[in-house]
Parts: structure tokens; sequence; C-alpha cells
């Protein structure tokens, strides 16, 4: 039997508010352990939980970019479970009112388009982080991160593979970074996925029974982790077995799942609303305000960029991969009015030297005017292409403006016809076989006496004067 | 009279017109505790030497003209409010170490005031009682009667002052916890409106029934205290930012033309006739000084005690699961894992009511009974504030008993939880609703043991509340006894 899997992925973001989401404790990550700690994120008797209103600002903002719809109104529950990193032995999370529901984003994959349905979207705080000490049997516990607000985005299983859920996770991990309400750092844990997976027989519309998968902390982790879940799956049903509904952790060394806890031994979490928050009022007014300084989401941006550019769709993908590449791009349009050859050297050269070191865009040392100018340098022909590769070269290593360095390194091209062209004849008085050969119909004898001009010249004769006047020159004898 | 007799306002006058000291008020309440705290038992901490600096300072202040509206006031804390560096114990060895980084919000209005904080006084373990013998440190006795109890779980805020051992107290009512004890030690005791006083810094036990009040030795004293601790705070996010009057302004006024409720469900069997007749004299009273008295009903009212003991519950299983010795408080030795150490530190540090109540709520919470059991008592709850809702569209204020009985011997109720449930049956209607209410002594029994009158209000009308109380108050002339120690 051919057998389809279908796939609901739960993704944390932690968002990047200044405060954490009930206290005012930093959201800082890497601060000695528990410094970053107050008496109401310790869970010390007697606080009281009071909302940032910040978080409720970003989680909108990703509620309004992945099409959900809101509540006007939304509450806060309680989730109780006991843990050492969970200093109140509840958090505090969404559950029966939650702010967003029925959105959905829309996939590429192959070329083709396939929307994903987002079931909800809602807030909570994060726990702390337990430290096992690796010689004694003791555990410590760092509480830095608890009450660091969080977003829960919940899809529809409407994935159909592991590339689908992989393509669905940058795509919502890009629309966080665009909407700069996460930091998308996966290694500290900012964007954290867990997976539900079951299989049906392909053409059916039941579910099969599902395990959720954790312990994730990379798009290709959870590619290789739903590949191999689907595959053991598959093994079972076609040995004759039922799927046992659970939690696996994915490992990601021996590239397999194993049984965290099954389902007798999964928590109660007595969810109740919290007595201690009063519900959030979501008005039209603020929505609106949100929705107008909404920023361009990546996929319209790069629609706009073929549109309007005229760019190859790749290029395209390419130049929005972050809003700051995307603006830094057409801050270089707009100066030098050249949107393919401006996309050919920041995809070329800008993002190489980057890419070497591991900088960022906004660590460029060429702004964006220095490309411009460089590229209007270029279309002057002031300087070759050629030149081109050496001036972009100095202008990261020393921030310089291309005029500058074309002036220090000598660099300026030979326009000169009268000067080229005495140089020319020089050459072609030199070379009395070569111009035979040619004269007799031998073409291919041009390059060298190209080569010839360029060495002379040391490479800064224009090309396209040094060819049209040795074909002149040439002619003429 | 000593000076530890006298109420604030009679005190403020003294001190006003130097015809005393801070330090010389302070002095009297302590020689008191050490006269009588060995029979009494109201206090866990007694803040002595801190106390005595802050009286000097009150003096320097008062010297100055700085006084503010509670400076020189010894008053005392129950051991739920946290203050920093003091050990705050909620009457429970789990707590029995801890102590607070910080102080509640209703201590740094005292403070600010200038009140003299002479200690933190005992209680039902996490307010959960009606007698103050759930307590880790022992039992408090009513100082009306040694063999009996103070009623709770603020037993230990009403005994110290009943005995002499403070000007005034704070308490926290989530069921009757401020009312019921005032009534059984022949105090004033007023729980204000929900949101009305930060909860902040108070230790929780039911979120949205508990409240912070006042026990005085009259009324007027209750309004001096609730100057001070009543307005918005925005560590709080169920405190409303609803302005603070001048309660102290309505005193005066009289209930001439009022019309009073008498709610027909509260006059019911299991009613002491001792009671009933002190609160029907009462009811005469009030006609006296010039209220229509007129019976309304609140239909709801048979439910509320089933309704509370879901709600509470509820709400306490999961206020309490932070109690887990991971962090502070009691953390049991030599566990092989971490759910023995939960086991073991929590079996321990508990005891048996606050068990009763963390099983009941979190049964009540489980998957497959929250509907039958916390979503209904949700709803029924509604209900219950409709009630009075519709009451007091037809009367200004409510008159009640404040308990069934006068106070109970010691270890009377103590294997029987329903029958000790059943004390709180009048006071608990109040917590559920949000609305604010007092008791207000109406009487003794034969044997001597006070009785209160309870009068309720609605949302926020702590003013008119304390009206009718002042008016009933001066129009009943009842006898300004003490208790003999």
């Amino acid at each position: 039997m051919e057998y389809e899997p279908v796939i609901g992925l739960e993704v944390h973001a932690q968002l990047l508010t200044e405060a954490k989401i009930f206290c005012g404790c930093s959201t800082k990550f890497g601060g000695a352990p528990n410094t970053h700690t107050c008496p109401i994120c310790l869970g010390m008797p007697g606080v009281l939980p009071v909302l940032n209103k910040k978080v409720v600002e970003f989680m909108l903002k990703m509620a309004l970019a992945t099409n959900c719809r809101i509540n006007p109104e939304c509450s806060f529950a309680r989730k109780n479970y006991f843990y050492p990193d969970l200093p109140k032995g509840y958090q505090i999370s969404q559950y029966a009112q939650p702010p967003a529901e029925h959105g959905w984003i829309e996939v590429e994959q192959n070329g083709e388009k396939k929307r994903i349905g987002i079931t909800r979207i809602h807030m909570e705080e994060d726990a702390g982080k337990l430290m096992h000490d690796e010689y004694n049997p003791v555990s410590h516990v760092d509480l830095n991160r608890t009450g660091v607000p969080l977003i829960e985005i919940v899809s529809e299983p409407d994935i159909r593979g592991a590339e689908e859920a992989a393509a669905y996770l940058k795509r919502l991990h890009e629309i966080l970074v665009y909407l700069e309400i996460c930091d998308g750092n996966m290694e500290e844990g900012s964007f954290r996925c867990d997976a539900n997976v079951s299989l049906r027989p392909k053409g059916s519309d039941a579910f099969g029974t599902r395990t959720e998968l954790k312990n994730m902390n990379s798009f290709r982790n959870v590619q290789r982790a739903l590949e191999y879940e689907i595959k053991r799956q598959q093994y079972v049903l076609e040995g004759g077995g039922a799927v046992v509904q659970e939690t696996r952790l994915w490992d990601d060394t021996a590239g397999t799942t194993h049984s965290m806890r099954g389902k007798e031994e999964a928590h109660d979490y007595r969810y109740f609303p919290d007595p201690d928050l009063v519900p959030v009022v979501i008005d039209e007014q603020w929505l609106a305000t949100l929705r107008k300084d909404q920023p361009e989401l990546p996929l319209e941006k790069r629609e706009r960029f073929v549109r309007a550019y005229q760019i190859p769709a790749y290029d395209a993908g390419v130049l929005t991969a972050s809003r700051a590449l995307a603006d830094y791009y057409e801050e270089v349009v707009r100066l030098c009015g050249q949107p393919k050859i401006a996309a050919n050297w920041v995809m070329g050269d800008v993002l190489r030297f980057l890419n070497e070191e591991k900088k960022e865009i906004r660590d460029c040392p060429i702004t964006p005017a220095s490309l411009a100018a460089m590229i209007r340098l270029i279309e002057e022909g002031t300087i070759s292409g050629k030149m081109a590769k050496e001036v972009s070269e100095a202008m990261y290593r020393t921030g310089k403006a291309p005029e500058e360095i074309v002036k220090e390194k000598g660099l300026v091209q030979i326009t000169d016809e009268g000067a080229l062209s005495e140089t020319i004849a020089g050459i072609i008085a030199k070379n009395p076989d070569q111009v035979a050969q040619y004269r007799a119909g031998k073409e291919k004898v041009f390059g060298f006496f190209v080569g010839q001009a360029m060495k002379a010249t040391q490479g800064k004769a224009n090309p396209k004067l040094i060819n049209d006047l040795l074909k002149k020159m040439l002619a003429e004898g | 009279m000593e000076l530890y007799e006298l109420t604030i306002h009679e005190l403020q006058d003294k001190l006003r017109a130097e015809e005393t000291t801070a330090a010389e008020v302070t002095a009297s309440v302590f020689q008191r505790i050490d006269a009588v705290e060995k029979d009494v038992h109201a206090y866990i901490t007694v803040m002595r030497e801190t106390a005595l600096a802050e009286a000097e300072a009150a003096d320097e202040r008062i010297k100055r003209g700085e006084g503010g509206p509670l400076t020189g006031i010894p008053i005392a804390l129950k051991d739920i409010y946290c203050t920093k560096g003091v050990p705050t114990t909620c009457g429970s060895r789990i707590l029995s170490r801890f102590v607070p980084p910080y102080d509640a919000t209703v201590v740094e209005k005292l403070r600010a005031a200038g009140a003299v904080l002479t200690g933190k006084t005992n209680m039902d373990e996490f307010a959960m009682g009606s007698s103050t013998e759930s307590s880790y440190f022992g039992v408090t006795r009513n100082p009306w009667d040694l063999e009996r109890i103070p009623g709770g779980s603020s037993g230990g805020s009403a005994a110290a002052l009943a005995a002499g051992e403070c000007i005034a107290s704070l308490g926290s009512d989530t069921g009757g916890s401020i009312r019921q004890p005032a009534a059984l030690c022949g105090v004033v005791g007023l729980k204000p409106t929900y949101g009305r006083v930060s909860r902040y810094g108070l230790i929780a036990f039911a979120s949205s029934l508990d409240q912070i009040g006042p026990f005085t030795r009259d009324v007027e004293d209750a309004a001096v205290l609730m100057n001070v601790i009543a307005g918005y705070d925005p560590r709080e996010s169920t405190s409303v930012p609803e302005e603070v009057p001048d309660y102290r302004s309505f005193l005066g006024q009289g209930i001439e033309g009022w019309t009073v409720g008498i709610p027909k469900e509260y006059f019911i069997a299991g009613i002491d006739p001792e009671v009933e007749a002190a609160v029907r004299q009462a009811v005469k009273v009030v006609e006296g000084a010039g209220a229509r008295c007129v019976e309304v009903s609140l239909p709801h009212t048979e439910y509320c005690l089933a309704v509370y003991y879901i709600v509470a519950p509820a709400e306490a299983s999961s206020n309490l699961a932070r109690y887990d010795g991971v962090k502070y408080g009691l953390r049991a030795e030599a566990s092989r894992d971490l759910l023995e150490m939960y086991k073991k530190s929590r079996s321990a540090g508990f005891g048996p009511e606050v068990k009763r109540r963390i099983m009941l709520g979190t049964y009540a919470l489980s998957s497959g009974y929250y509907d039958a059991y916390y979503k209904k008592a949700s709803q029924v709850r509604a209900l219950i504030k409709r009630d009075f809702d519709l009451a007091f569209a037809k009367c200004d204020c409510i008159l009640t008993p404040t308990t069934p009985t006068a106070a109970f011997k010691v270890g009377e109720k103590t294997e029987d939880p329903i029958r000790m449930y059943l004390s709180d049956i009048f006071t608990i209607s109040a917590n559920l609703a949000g609305i604010p209410g007092i008791s207000v002594p109406c009487g003794f029994t034969a044997a001597g043991l006070p009785i209160g009158v309870q009068f309720l209000a609605g949302h926020f009308r702590e003013g008119r509340l304390l009206q009718a109380a002042a008016a009933y108050e001066r129009h009943a002339k009842i006898e300004r006894r003490r208790p003999t120690l």
C-alpha cells in the first residue's frame, strides 16, 4: 500500500521584546545564571503577573502576516505541571480563547505553491533551563529564560512530506525575522519546532495514529527526523503492526527517534483561566495601526522585485533573504539605475566577501552608495569590468569610495583614441607575420593583437576601443 | 484605660496633643504581649526591636510635624504578607524558614503611612480554615475564652487585637477569613471589594477570591486604615483604577431613609438562637436609625458553599504548586530522584487540610471533570453575583449574621471538615460576588462570647458600607467590654 504522511508543526518563537512577558526583567540571552530574574519570574510567594503589551503587539504582527482571524478578546490560562525549570509549577499560556486563529501561509516547492493552514497563534512564557553536572549527581537551574515571551504557532495537519515541512518552517522563520519580532536563532532556542506525524493510505481522509517528535534544533534535523519517522511508521504498518501514540525524541547523532513517553504518561495539564490576569481586548483601531505599519513580507517583496526590476526569480529570492539585504540592493538600484547589474554585484562579490567572513549585510564596509558609484564608473567606461573586481575587493577591505581606489591604483582605463592608435600602430608594425595571416582570413589572430594591446597598456585600455581601433587599422593596412 | 486598649483615632488625638509618644504606645503594646501572648498565642513572629526603632523614628517625625495617617500606631500583620527580611510562613511548615526578598504593596503602604509593625500573626495554614487550628505553629486561643478558637483563617490578627496585643491589624479574607474571626473575637473586620486593595505580596490561596482588609476596634478605625491601604496598584492586573474617597467622610452621615435588605436565605436552621436574636435586635437598631428594613432574596445562596469548595481549592491546587522544594522553603533530604523529592517535600511540608484542598482542586480541574466541576461552579458563581446585583437594585445595603454560631471549642470541629466549612456559610457569598462586607460587634451570648452582624454593599461601595456600620455602631451602643485575661 502507498502511504501518505500527515504532518502538523508546532513552532515556539521567542519574541524580541526588551522585557519579559510578565515582569520587567531583561530577555537578553547569555547572562550569568539567575541574573535576569526578580521575585515575579522566580515565582516567589505572593507575586503577580502583569502583561507586557509589546508581547501582544508582536503576536499580532505575526497573526496579521499569516492571515489569521484575530479575536477581539483573548485570555490567559494556567498549564499546570511540575518541573524544576518552571518555578510557579504552572506555565502561563493561552488555551480556550486564543488571540489568533484560522490563518495560512503559502509555501513554494519545485515551483508549486501551496497553502498551509495555521490553526492558532498564542502567547505564553518560556521556562528556565536545567544544567546537569557532568561529574556529580547534581542539577542546577538557570531561570534567566523564565518568562521570556514566546508565541506558539500551530499549523493544520496540511503538510505532506519532510521537505514540505522544512519549506514551511523556513517561510515561518523568514516572516518572523522580517517582522523583527524574533531573531530566529535556532541554536540559542529562539525558534523551536515540535512535529506531529502520522501515515494514512494515500487517498484516505482519515488520520492515522500520530507520534509527536521533539528535540530537533535545525531545519535539517526537522527534515531528517521526519524522514526517519515516516520510514519507521511505514515499516511498522507494512509489518502489520500499529503505530503507538507517544512522544519521541530525535537523536541527532544516531539519526533516529526513540520513545520518550507514552500516552499513559502524558500530562493532564489541568488548564484553567488564570485568575491573576484579565482578558486582553484587541480593538480595531490597534489592528489598523499595526496593519499600516506592517512591513512588506518576503514573498510580496520577491514578486515585486521580479516585476519592478526585471530580475530572475532566483535573484529576487537571494536578494530578499533578509530585509536588510533587500534594502541594500534597492538602495544600490536607486542610486545607479541598473537593477540587473546591481543584482549581479550584490549577489556576486558583496555576498561572497560577507560569506567568507560570516558577516551580515549590516556589517558590509561597501555602502550602497559606493557600490552604485562603482557601477557607474563601469558604465561610463572609466574602468573595465575586470578592473572593477579589483576595485570592489579594495572597497571591501578599506571601505573607501571607488573613485579614490581607482585613483590610488592608477586604474583609469585608457580611452584616449590618439594614444591608443599609436600603440596599436606600433604593434602592427612589429608583427608583420600575424598581420599577413589575419589579412589572409585567419581571424583567430585577432585575439593575439588584443592580447598584445592589453599587455602594452597594462590592461588599462578600454577593450571596446581596442577592438574598434584594431579592426579599423588592420583593415586599412 | 491603658494605651494598648485605645483605638487608632484616640491615639492619634493623644499623639497630636503630645499627651503620649509612639514609644510609649509601642512599649504598652509589647508589655501586653509579654503578659498575655503565652495564653493567646496570636503571633508567629514578634518584631519587637524593629517596632521600637520605628516608634522612635515616628516620634521624631511627629516632633517635626511630618506625621502620616498611621504614624506611631502599632499594627500587626497576618503572616500571609511578604515582609522584606522578616520570615513569612503562611502558617505552614513548608515556608517555616522562608524570608521574602520584598515587601507586599500593603506593607509598603503601611510603612509609608508611618505604622509601627508589631509582628506577624498566626493563621490557618495557607489561610485554609476557620479556626486557626491548622497552623503549623500551634493554635491561637480566643481571648474571650481560652478554651475556644478565635475563628480563622486570620485568627491571630483578630485575637491579637481583642487581647490588646496591637492597636489594629490586617488580615485576608477568601471566604470569610476576616469577618468570621472579627465576629468571634468582638472586633470590626472589613473585607473590601475584590480589586480595591492590592494583592501584590499577599501569598495566594484562591486568587479570584482573596482580598486584604483591616481588623479594628471600631468602624472609624476601619475607615482610617482603608484610607491608607485602598487604591490601584499597577503591579496587580486585577487591581481596579477606581478613585479612593476619604472613607472617614462617610462615617457621620447616618442612614436615615435607607433601605436595608434582609436576605431570607440567611436565617436558616442551624443558626444559634442567641446569634439570631442578637442579629434580629440589630435589625431593630438599624430601623431605629431611620432605615427601612425589607426582606430580599438571594436565591442561589444554597450553592455558595459548594461553588466555593470547587473554585477555591482549584485555584489553590495551582497556586501551591510552587512549593516544590526546589528554590525556597522546605526540601526533604535524601531523595533518590526528582519525583521523590517533590513527594517527600510536599508530604512533609503541608498539613492535612491543605493536602485535602490540593486534592479536591486537582480533581476538579482534571481532564474529564473540568466541565462538571470547575466550569459549572464558575457559571453558578455568575448567578450568585447576579443575585446581589438584583438585590442591590432594591436596597442600599444588606444585613446578615456574620456567623451561625459564636466561637466554638478548640478541637470541636477539626475532625469534621464539613461542619468547619459551615462556619463560613454567611461570609462566602461576598467573596464569590466580589463585593465588600463588614462585621461589626452586635452583642454577647449569655456565656459572654461576642456576636457579629454583617453588612454587605455593592462593588466599590465601601464608603456606604462604613456609613451603615458606623450608624449601627452609634445607635446600638454596644458596651465596650474587654476580655479578662
